[in-house]
């Protein structure tokens, strides 16, 4: 049985328990995100990066006008909420206890890394193409979407308990 | 308290106010996000009991996308803007 990574305590925030190779993918994922989305404040044009995109979809998809409007209300502000999550996530790295505020930004910086990370893999549905050797470039990022994943299935755990 | 002014000029079509039909808020399908966080998200952001929210998720999940809030447009935007902050794929458009 592995054992839990956040469980919630009895005053209403959460411990922490990782093993240290688990601290330190947790403390590389932020700036790897941080770079992705820092690329995307600068630059001009949607659909340069697909995976990028995924994080900022089109409130109306059929409707031009409509979509421009809402961009321009919207995509900065966007912008700031996702690198505010990460900012948590970055200066909390190292905590042992996150109160629930800054679990849930983990929870949403972790999901966009994963959607990121599912873009640039093609995840799909009916099940990917996972690599088959340990030498395949792509198994790295494989094996990082997946921790992420359990991870995220801890926090949501224990979030609803 | 002022009489209205009395309109001399005939309203031309442009001017005519359409009320603002209902908007509703669309969350598709996608292979990345978690079953249980899509359920989670929706109870934290509308309220939602553990069983509505469940059931909307798995609307998302087998038939493609959920309607899962509807009304004015500032509204149904900011019901969007929240989504995206939480890396749903949501879109809205008018009811039909």
């Amino acid at each position: 049985m592995l054992r839990r990574r956040v469980k919630r305590g009895r005053d209403g925030g959460f411990d922490l328990r990782f093993p240290a190779e688990e601290r330190d993918l947790i403390r590389s994922i932020g700036p790897q995100l941080r770079e992705v989305l820092v690329d995307r404040a600068t630059a001009i044009e949607d659909g340069a990066d697909p995976a990028v995109d995924r994080l900022f979809p089109a409130a109306y998809p059929d409707d031009e006008e409509r979509q421009a409007e809402f961009r321009l209300l919207a995509h900065d502000q966007l912008l700031e909420s996702h690198l505010g999550a990460l900012g948590v996530l970055e200066e909390t790295a190292d905590a042992d206890r996150l109160d629930e505020d800054q679990l849930l930004a983990w929870m949403r910086a972790i999901n966009h890394v994963r959607l990121v990370l599912g873009v640039r893999l093609e995840i799909t549905e009916e099940g990917d193409e996972r690599p088959r050797s340990p030498r395949d470039p792509r198994a790295p990022a494989f094996a990082v979407y997946d921790y992420l994943t359990y991870l995220q299935g801890e926090i949501i755990e224990a979030l609803s308990g | 308290m002022t009489t209205a002014p009395v309109e001399l000029k005939e309203p031309e079509i442009d001017d005519v106010v359409v009320p603002d039909r209902p908007w509703i808020v669309i969350v598709w399908n996608d292979p990345v996000n978690l079953m249980s966080y899509v359920t989670f998200v929706f109870q934290k952001l509308f309220g939602y009991s553990l069983e509505k929210a469940t059931k909307l998720m798995l609307d998302v999940h087998e038939k493609g996308r959920a309607v899962v809030s509807s009304g004015p447009r500032e509204k149904a935007e900011l019901d969007v803007f929240r989504l995206h902050e939480h890396g749903l794929w949501a879109t809205m458009e008018h009811e039909s």
